[in-house]
């Protein structure tokens, strides 16, 4: 466990922790874009370089901004006093804080991480294009299918109704 | 404790503050947010396993990651719209205000 890896997973940690407490949504999601950008960091500590890059154009990209364009259409500019958490908070934090103590509680109890070395391999970009256009084409292809088919999808959703005619 | 279970812990840890957000936050923007923390969750997992997996030339869990962000990024489009659609509607993203299905 190096300090790289302890720094990047406090960067992660705190930026999500930060994103999920905050009461104005738009720091909420420049918090968000740190933790994301912290998770990015430790793929390619890990050495999944074309997975971290991919994660920084998706998500610190494209997700933060569609996530602000959503906020900025649809918040109003009056800042309210309301709370931000729902009725039933405890209960929810409270099934959050089991679910981490027993995901927590199996990790360091089980005996498969133990004694695991980490590889030498890394996932450069021929292997994954290669592995992408013969073993796994299809999946490919279904793939740009769904994303197609979900794109047209939300903007049909999100399209301003036309009002019918007579 | 060996590197993996410190990767996983911190997989863990993510995947529950997503769950906290998204089961105790008021507003739909931010319960989606939560959901993609924890579908990032998965992702750390598949990648650590990989590199610390016995057959890591096979590329199973990078291939994994790659197509689970595909589908969370299909899922994210798809929920911003439908958030939009129902503030169109009800004027409102706080989920306790969304209480009656024909605005």
């Amino acid at each position: 466990m190096t300090a790289t890896f302890l720094i990047l997973a406090a960067i992660t940690v705190a930026g999500t922790l930060v994103a999920m407490t905050m009461r104005n949504l738009i720091h909420c999601v420049l918090a968000l874009t740190l933790g994301f950008a912290g998770l990015a960091a430790l793929y390619l500590q890990l050495g999944a370089q074309f997975v971290g890059l991919t994660q920084v154009l998706v998500y610190v990209g494209a997700v933060a901004i569609l996530a602000v364009f959503v906020i900025m259409m649809t918040q109003h500019p009056t800042q309210t006093n309301e709370s931000i958490v729902s009725a039933s908070w405890i209960a929810g934090g409270l099934v959050a804080a089991v679910v981490f103590a027993v995901l927590g509680w199996a990790i360091v109890s089980s005996s498969i991480a133990q004694g695991m070395l980490p590889s030498r391999a890394e996932a450069t970009v021929q292997p994954i294009g290669d592995a992408l256009m013969h073993k796994y084409v299809l999946p490919l292809e279904i793939m740009g299918l769904l994303l197609t088919a979900a794109l047209i999808g939300a903007v049909v959703v999100a399209m301003q109704e036309k009002r019918r005619a007579a | 404790m060996s590197s993996l279970t410190s990767y996983l812990l911190v997989s863990a840890l993510l995947f529950s503050i997503g769950l906290a957000g998204a089961l105790t936050r008021r507003s739909a923007i931010l319960v989606l947010i939560g959901i993609e923390l924890m579908l990032n969750a998965a992702n750390l997992n598949f990648i650590a396993f990989w590199r610390y997996g016995p057959d890591p030339e096979a590329l199973t869990g990078v291939m994994f990651a790659i197509f689970s962000i595909g589908i969370a990024a299909a899922e994210a489009a798809v929920g911003l719209g439908i958030i939009l659609a129902v503030y169109r509607h009800s004027k409102t993203t706080e989920l306790d205000q969304m209480n009656s299905m024909k605005g």
